[in-house]
């Protein structure tokens, strides 16, 4: 589904190095959990594979089903089937959260040459899965994000994972900011999503996500790199000892 | 008979032309030109002029003097210069100041007497002027409105819809040319009462010269049946539009109007200098709405329309509410200020603008909320949207007079900045003589927010659809003030308005 090999990506305004190297693949229908200490490089693979601004790749390459999408525009890729659930969702005042998902699914049909759904069909699907997120009506009709709690948003952002149904889902720190309680439900959203044709790259600092959303792999992150890699297992050694002990041994 | 066939098909190639074009490169929907024979007044300003539009428009004697105090007053006006508009001298004696349809020379007797050519147009614009409903025998379906239209073309009215529906409502709706002649009563009564000949250069230059526009009278205790609206449609080159409009609503009366304007695409700028009055009694209510789309200039800033506007509205009587709207996204140069004075008590004004300015447009609006009577309310709400290489001005007044007890106004201003090129500016003026009055501001200014765009996105949206839904979600406070059928067009003018903006 996703290849990433020998990415060296730095900062675009100033000379910094944040990937150096990154090579990671993830199987169709697979979750792969990157962990890793703040700074690690994290959160910049996430903002790169979906093409955000201000970064510069100046090596390697990343493939999504075969088709390398570092050239692409951000929502060239989101049509190819990439999503990323932000660490931080953004608020859009004054748009109302169903306007928002409505103008995104139907620009994704329209890229991908589908029929854009009608308001009634819309309105249908996202009533149905709006209830499993325990998204009531007045969450869909405020403006996105805005006013909206920590579990609020992330579970909006899940609600629009569901909505948009993507190949490749990468979460980037999902659970910060949530209580158990709120963890738990998204969880339980990303649960419903897993797929035989869809996969998964969570980000996350802790190993507590991962107690609700099982990976299959797991790879630690240091330094712009993937130090380590292994079963579910590693994130409970992880959750044990911290990082300092996986990184002396690696070092 | 060979000669009209000739006509004929050049106007069809010239469409053809104008179609290519427009698909092409043209943004502007509206730039199209109308191949009609016109008639001119001779070039240039004088009191021949005036006499002469007087006499085209067969007014009274009363009519002809009026103008010509006021010409005889402009001749010694300046040009005002306070406001953050820079555009290069008018040749006030380089412009025709009346041009009319050969087709209109014989005021047509009904719609189907018009020229198809000039009803050709308008169904382009989109602006029914039929009344298919009416003909048909039936009534309309529910849900669907139907809205009465005056059709002003350069400088004369084509034709107004439901005239006979609305008579027998006790409403008139018609061309302030016909009004002059068939009710000259309340044209002497109002004409000049809220906007006086005096009152401003560009004001006081329409007196002299205005040629048509809409009269609007609704007698006590009428709601309106039907929204009204005016459409005005610049065609004629090196031509200013001066139109003229009246309304009147009496004792408890209300109606909403919408006006609507486009003008060719042309590289020469050409002037527009409106004057509109609203005059309300006891009770009574009006709600005015815009959507400005004249021509904007280029990306170059070459052409356009300069818009030189003067609109007020007088709350006479006790309790009566006016409410303007306006979507301005045409124009090269803005010059508007749609004002309410608070004469009765509990009275009340509001003014929702959206003003948007792209590529080398200035924009300098706002309002006036002139606070007399006790009790008097105010809101302002202002979007001003800037890309481009634009300059957009919000410059308001708030005055709370010494017996206006209890007088309150809320003011909120919002500029949302596009790219790093373009500028937004506040200009409050608050003047406040009494102590019981509550005069609320709040500004703020912002840029159209990476986070925000990088979020769309990656969600779906190409950048400029990802614009067009943070600026409408920016301006929903004013869309939702319009009337449905407006809010629709006005949310994709913005679109529109915005093309090009980024990247």
């Amino acid at each position: 589904m996703l290849e990433i090999k020998n990415l060296h990506v730095g900062l675009e305004e100033e000379d910094k190095q944040i990937l150096k190297g990154v090579n990671l693949t993830v199987e169709t229908g697979k979750v792969h959990a990157i962990m890793g200490p703040n700074g690690s490089g994290k959160s910049t693979l996430s903002y790169v594979l979906s093409g955000k601004d201000g970064y510069e790749v100046t090596d390697g390459s990343a493939e999504l089903e075969g088709v390398d999408i570092l050239d692409m525009e951000p929502e060239e890729r989101a049509a190819a089937g990439l999503f990323l659930a932000f660490q931080y969702p953004v608020e859009i005042p004054g748009v109302g959260n169903m306007t928002f998902l409505r103008t995104a699914v139907n620009a994704q049909r329209k890229a991908r040459g589908e029929e854009e759904l009608s308001a009634a069909e819309f309105l249908k699907v996202v009533r149905e899965k709006a209830k499993s997120l325990k998204i009531d009506a007045d969450m869909l009709k405020r403006p996105v994000n805005v006013g909206f709690s920590g579990g609020e948003k992330k579970r909006n952002e899940i609600l629009q994972m569901a909505m948009l149904e993507p190949k490749m889902c990468i979460l980037d720190e999902t659970d910060s900011g949530l209580d158990v309680d709120a963890m738990k439900l998204v969880a339980e959203g990303v649960n419903a999503l897993r797929d035989a044709g869809r996969s998964f790259l969570v980000i996350t600092h802790y190993q507590r996500l991962l107690d609700h959303i099982k990976p299959d792999v797991v790879h630690i992150m240091a330094d712009g790199k993937i130090v380590k890699t292994g079963g579910p297992e590693l994130a409970l050694e992880v959750e044990n000892n911290g990082y300092a002990d996986i990184l002396a041994e690696v070092a | 008979m060979a000669a009209l066939d000739d006509v004929q098909v050049k106007e069809g190639v010239d469409q053809e032309t104008v179609d290519a074009v427009q698909s092409v490169g043209g943004k502007y929907k509206y730039g199209f030109e109308t191949d009609i024979e016109i008639e001119y007044a001779p070039k240039g300003l004088n009191e021949d002029i005036v006499r002469l539009i007087s006499e085209k428009n067969k007014e009274p004697e009363w009519m002809l003097e009026w103008r010509l105090a006021a010409y005889r007053r402009w001749l010694q006006m300046e040009e005002p210069d306070w406001a953050m508009v820079d555009y290069p001298e008018i040749d006030f004696q380089d412009q025709y100041y009346y041009a009319r349809p050969k087709s209109m020379a014989e005021k047509p007797k009904s719609l189907d007497d018009v020229d198809p050519k000039l009803l050709e147009t308008y169904a382009k614009l989109g602006i029914p002027l039929k009344e298919q409903a009416l003909l048909a025998g039936v009534e309309a379906p529910e849900g669907d409105r139907r809205v009465a239209v005056d059709a002003v073309f350069d400088s004369v009215s084509v034709g107004t819809t439901f005239k006979d529906e609305l008579a027998k409502a006790g409403v008139i709706f018609c061309s302030i040319s016909e009004a002059i002649q068939d009710h000259p009563e309340l044209v002497k009564k109002y004409l000049g009462s809220v906007v006086p000949q005096s009152d401003n250069y560009y004001a006081t230059l329409n007196s002299a010269v205005f040629s048509d526009g809409s009269f609007v009278y609704i007698p006590e205790g009428t709601k309106c049946p039907m929204e009204l609206s005016t459409y005005f449609r610049i065609n004629a080159e090196n031509t200013g539009q001066f139109e003229r409009t009246l309304i009147i609503a009496e004792k408890g009366a209300y109606v909403s109007y919408l006006e609507g304007c486009t003008a060719p695409q042309r590289d020469i700028a050409q002037l527009h200098a409106a004057v509109v009055e609203l005059v309300l009694l006891e009770d009574a209510e009006i709600k005015y709405s815009t959507v400005q789309n004249w021509f904007p200039g280029d990306e170059e800033g070459k052409g356009g329309i300069y818009n030189f506007v003067t609109k007020r509205a007088d709350c006479r009587g006790d309790r009566s509410k006016v409410m303007w709207t306006q979507v301005e996204t045409g124009s090269a140069v803005t010059w508007k200020y749609p004002s309410c004075i608070l004469r009765g008590d509990d009275s009340q004004g509001e003014f929702y603008s959206i003003a948007i300015a792209n590529n080398m447009q200035q924009a300098d609006t706002g309002t006036k909320m002139i606070h007399l009577g006790k009790n008097t309310k105010s809101r302002i709400v202002s979007k001003g949207i800037s890309a481009g290489k634009a300059q957009n001005t919000y410059r308001g007044l708030v005055s709370m007079h010494p017996k206006a007890q209890n007088a309150r106004n809320y003011t909120q201003c919002d500029s949302l900045l596009i790219g790093d090129k373009c500028g937004a500016h506040t200009v409050p003026y608050i003047e406040v003589k009494n102590n019981s009055a509550r005069v609320e501001h709040e500004a703020t200014t912002s840029k159209v927010d990476d986070e925000q765009l990088f979020y769309c996105r990656q969600r779906g949206m190409d950048e400029e659809e990802a614009v067009a839904l943070v600026v409408n979600g920016f301006c929903k406070d004013v869309l939702q003030a319009l009337p449905m059928e407006f809010a629709m067009e006005a949310q994709a003018l913005v679109a529109i308005s915005l093309e090009g903006s980024v990247g």
